[in-house]
């Protein structure tokens, strides 16, 4: 055991049985722009299963990937039982034992179960020429049974539920004898009661003296399972704490970590009339599953409505759900009182609902067409743009000229192809044209993601003039800064329902961090078995 | 060392002529190299490639004959591929297209030519248009694959031509006349419904113009206005380059497609008419299946890089390759050696177009390019 150590990187955290068996020492790791790790310290001990808890971009991934040899740290080091250790490849990683559960998984469909525990296997058996499936079957379903992991090992992968192939995901790492397991978000994709066995695997694991990181921002299943927890936020290690000697709410102050000052805006007192109202709606996710459960949410004229949440919890499915772009399974959107037809984007359009969509670069531009094209993106069809069959170019071409002068998007001219703009410029395009013709009410989803400062407080403050100007404005975004400072009233989105609704003068950031993380304060919903909530991030990806 | 090929973020303004050009002077290099291993003089071939496809008497006369259907299947394919809807089926709605039109023919017997003519054009189109709309409502229905459906229905337009001329007697076939009586052939469209010719006199022997080339310019311009002015060609450039930022602007993406491939079947069934009306003057199943106009038309479209416009060029100019392959031929110059000399021609201008779209770097290490793609 290494007393000094856990000393050194976790200073309020006790010493745990094992000896360390993975230590980070100062690791940084920059991008262009941004820093994703900055000078990270942490460690997890043999026979622990430790929990990794952090905001959307607080460094958990970069940090797994360098664990794993996918990235190299720009500064810091990484000890392996004691002795330092660099990774040239993920191959080094996963000789020394290192292996990794990804979010969206890699297998190959249309091979059994047992070929691809077997695949990329260079040991013995994976190595020579011909391959005895039986052995390695008798071995699957061994471990299987060891550790609750039961999969019949002949199955072809497009034939498992994610559940199984999350566990054939777990298999491959035992086969391997793999002595560190990372799982990244495991529970994402995972039903409650799938979720629950699997923690008892993880239990079993640790306790034969293997080593689990748990990825997770979901607090309840840190507390649940874990042993001890490391805290990030915004690249930094914070803190690591052991579960027993902490709480939810302890965990949520430390994950959302700012004090916030009162912002200097002056708010409105007093709203017009309901613009927006949401009722009763229910939309499944890109995977069938039922991703926005019965939210109910107004919007008056002149209000900022924040949906604070963090990634994936049906931000996108919600805001697609009330422009039509997705099917509304139940419920209905009214727009001063009048419902919209569901699954049509046209008719939200007619209402005059503005959307700057999450995916700005897909979804709110045609990439390869001209900036031009794309700030007529919704109104080409009408009057002055085109005229019968005919598109009046020069009328568009005045158009988009006005609309760059008046919103000062940086390009070279309204013929250059979209993508060829930065973030900022090609969001500046976005809120122009949805701001065309002023909107009743204002859809925006993460509209400041991946801007830069000054960028970012361009599209603040275009909300705020939107909001000034009488539009309703429901506001959805991941951070919680940006939703304070804007909103007038806050609702937290987690797992596909509305978890709390508070005014924004009265909100305290700890409150609002538990029920992002389905801490407390939301009832424990009726949990059918598939309830578990889809759409992550990239829910659009088939694993 | 290493070699890759990436994506290019710009095409520089030069790229997409200079590649082309350059493509061209490859595909000669190579040729040249292949002629003189088989102990022929390249320049000799290539000066005699050239006047027989443009300049000799009847040089352009033979080209245009060439030309046209390729053009009209060129235009469909074109048109579909611009929306990434492959239609590999112009083969068969051409197929159709000379049914159609030859029907019409054969049924207004003693009508004025220009109603003639201009009742197999709208005929043909007709019936190529059906003909594509089946591929169409499986992909917009069924999200079935067009480009297995529509290539498969090439073979089925196939065996009803066959079955129209050998095996039925039907209203196609021609059953009176002494010749038709020892091989089954096609019932000939009376004289007034054949498609006049321009002649130019005086020039290289006389010029003869088909009407049917003139058409296939006219459709030309129509699709490049369609595409390129109108909110239509608009809605389909959108939903081409995203599909998903096209849905979120309300466009009806399932008609669109279901128009897309009427279109493309339209212009391939105008082919056969064209084809019907200026050159067979009748229903010649064996000669149509022989040609492969449909699936050259792929290889126009794809040269002129789905343009209208060069599409007309390049059916000019491939159909004087091919024109000009009859003539090269003899005894001391096998046709082999002419099909291995339009298939490096071929070859080296659409490998050619890799380098319009991918860039090819040679580097030492691999992780330069990764840094570059994050940011």
């Amino acid at each position: 055991m290494d007393d000094t150590a856990h000393a050194a990187a976790a200073s309020d955290g006790a010493a745990v049985a094992g000896r360390v068996a993975i230590a980070c020492r100062g690791i940084t790791k920059r991008f262009p722009g941004v820093v994703a790790n900055d000078n990270v310290d942490f460690e997890a001990a043999e026979g622990e299963v430790h929990a990794l808890l952090g905001e959307n971009g607080a460094g958990k991934s970069t940090l797994s990937n360098i664990l794993t040899g996918l990235y190299r740290a720009d500064e810091g080091e990484l000890e392996l039982y004691g002795r330092p250790i660099a990774f040239q490849a993920p191959r080094d990683a996963l000789d020394a034992g290192i292996c990794m559960v990804h979010q969206h998984f890699r297998l190959v469909d249309t091979f059994t179960v047992t070929e691809n525990i077997v695949l990329g296997d260079h040991r013995d058996v994976g190595r020579s020429f011909r391959i005895q499936p039986r052995a390695i079957e008798r071995r699957v379903v061994e471990l299987g049974e060891r550790y609750g992991l039961a999969v019949d090992p002949r199955a072809r992968i497009w034939q498992l539920s994610v559940g199984e192939q999350q566990r054939v995901e777990i298999l491959k790492a035992l086969y391997r004898d793999a002595r560190i397991l990372i799982l990244d978000e495991p529970t994402a994709v995972l039903t409650p009661q799938e979720a629950s066995a699997l923690f008892e695997t993880l239990r079993t694991m640790a306790a034969e003296g293997r080593t689990v990181i748990f990825i997770s921002h979901k607090l309840h299943e840190v507390m649940a399972v874990a042993d001890r927890v490391t805290v990030l936020r915004r690249g930094r290690s914070i803190a690591t704490q052991r579960i027993g000697e902490t709480s939810s709410r302890a965990l949520a102050a430390l994950m959302v970590g700012r004090e916030l000052q009162g912002s200097d805006r002056q708010r409105r007192e007093s709203f017009g009339n309901v613009v927006l109202s949401v009722e009763g709606l229910s939309a499944d996710g890109d995977r069938g599953v039922t991703a926005v459960h019965d939210v109910s949410l107004t919007v008056r004229a002149g209000e900022i409505v924040g949906i604070a949440g963090v990634a994936g919890n049906g931000q996108r499915e919600l805001a697609e759900a009330i422009t039509g772009i997705r099917r509304v399974k139940e419920g209905v959107v009214r727009v001063d009182g009048k419902p919209l037809r569901s699954g049509d984007p046209r008719a939200a359009i007619h209402a005059r609902i503005g959307h700057i969509p999450e995916d700005r670069l897909h979804t709110g531009v045609a990439p390869s067409l001209s900036v031009a094209s794309n700030v007529v993106l919704k109104s080409y069809r009408d009057d002055p743009h085109s005229r019968g069959p005919m598109l009046m170019l020069r009328v568009i071409g005045e158009r988009a000229r006005s609309l760059i002068r008046e919103f000062d998007v940086h390009t070279p001219g309204p013929s250059t192809p979209a993508r060829q703009l930065s973030g900022g410029n090609l969001q500046k395009v976005v809120i122009g044209r949805e701001f065309t013709g002023t909107p009743r009410v204002l859809i925006a989803a993460a509209p400041t993601r991946g801007l830069d400062v000054g960028a970012i407080e361009n599209v603040q403050n275009y909300l705020r003039d939107a909001a000034t100007r009488d539009v309703a404005v429901l506001l959805i975004s991941e951070d919680l800064d940006e939703v304070l400072e804007l909103a007038d009233r806050i609702a937290v989105i987690y797992e596909g329902r509305i978890a709390g609704e508070v005014d924004a003068k009265e909100a305290s950031v700890e409150e609002l961090g538990l029920l992002m993380a389905g801490g407390v304060g939301s009832p424990e919903p009726p949990r059918s078995a598939g309830a578990g909530f889809a759409g992550t991030e990239a829910g659009n990806v088939r694993p | 060392m290493r070699v890759r090929i990436e994506r290019r973020l710009n095409q520089p303004r030069w790229l997409p002529l200079v590649v082309p050009l350059g493509s061209i002077a490859a595909a000669f290099l190579i040729i040249a190299v292949v002629l003189l291993a088989t102990g022929h003089d390249p320049l000799h071939a290539f000066r005699k490639l050239f006047l027989s496809a443009f300049v000799d008497d009847g040089a352009l006369s033979s080209t245009f004959v060439s030309a046209t259907p390729i053009a009209f299947t060129g235009l469909a394919a074109a048109a579909a591929f611009r929306m990434n809807l492959f239609n590999i089926g112009a083969e068969g709605q051409l197929y159709f297209g000379v049914v159609g039109a030859v029907g019409v023919a054969l049924l207004l017997k003693g009508a004025p030519g220009s109603v003639s003519i201009g009742a197999m054009c709208i005929a043909g189109a007709a019936a190529g248009a059906v003909w594509a709309l089946i591929p169409g409502m499986l992909r917009a229905f069924g999200r079935t694959s067009e480009i297995i459906t529509s290539l498969m229905l090439n073979y089925v337009a196939g065996l009803f031509l066959n079955y129209l001329i050998f095996d039925s007697h039907s209203y196609w076939r021609d059953t009176t006349s002494p010749s038709a009586s020892v091989f089954p052939q096609g019932q000939a469209i009376p004289d007034r419904a054949a498609w006049p010719f321009a002649t130019i006199h005086g020039v290289a022997g006389g010029i003869a113009f088909p009407l049917g080339m003139g058409v296939a310019v006219l459709v030309a311009a129509f699709l490049w206005v369609l595409y390129k002015r109108t909110r239509f060609g608009f809605e389909l450039q959108v939903i081409a380059d995203s599909p998903r930022a096209a849905h979120y602007a309300g466009m009806r993406t399932r008609r669109k497609i279901l128009a897309v491939m009427c279109i493309s079947g339209a212009v391939a069934g105008l082919g056969g008419a064209s084809q019907a009306g200026n050159f067979d003057h009748l229903l010649d199943p064996r000669s149509l299946q022989q040609q492969l106009f449909g699936y050259t038309g792929i290889v126009v479209a794809a040269l002129a890089r789905y343009n209208p416009f060069a599409v007309i060029v390049m059916a000019f100019l491939l159909g004087g390759l091919k024109n000009a392959g009859f003539a090269l031929q003899g005894a001391d110059f096998p046709s082999g050696l002419v099909g291995v000399m339009q298939g490096i021609f071929l070859f080296s201008v659409l490998g050619g177009e890799l380098l319009v779209r991918y860039r090819i770097r040679i580097g030492r290490s691999g992780r330069a390019p990764a840094v570059e793609a994050a940011r």
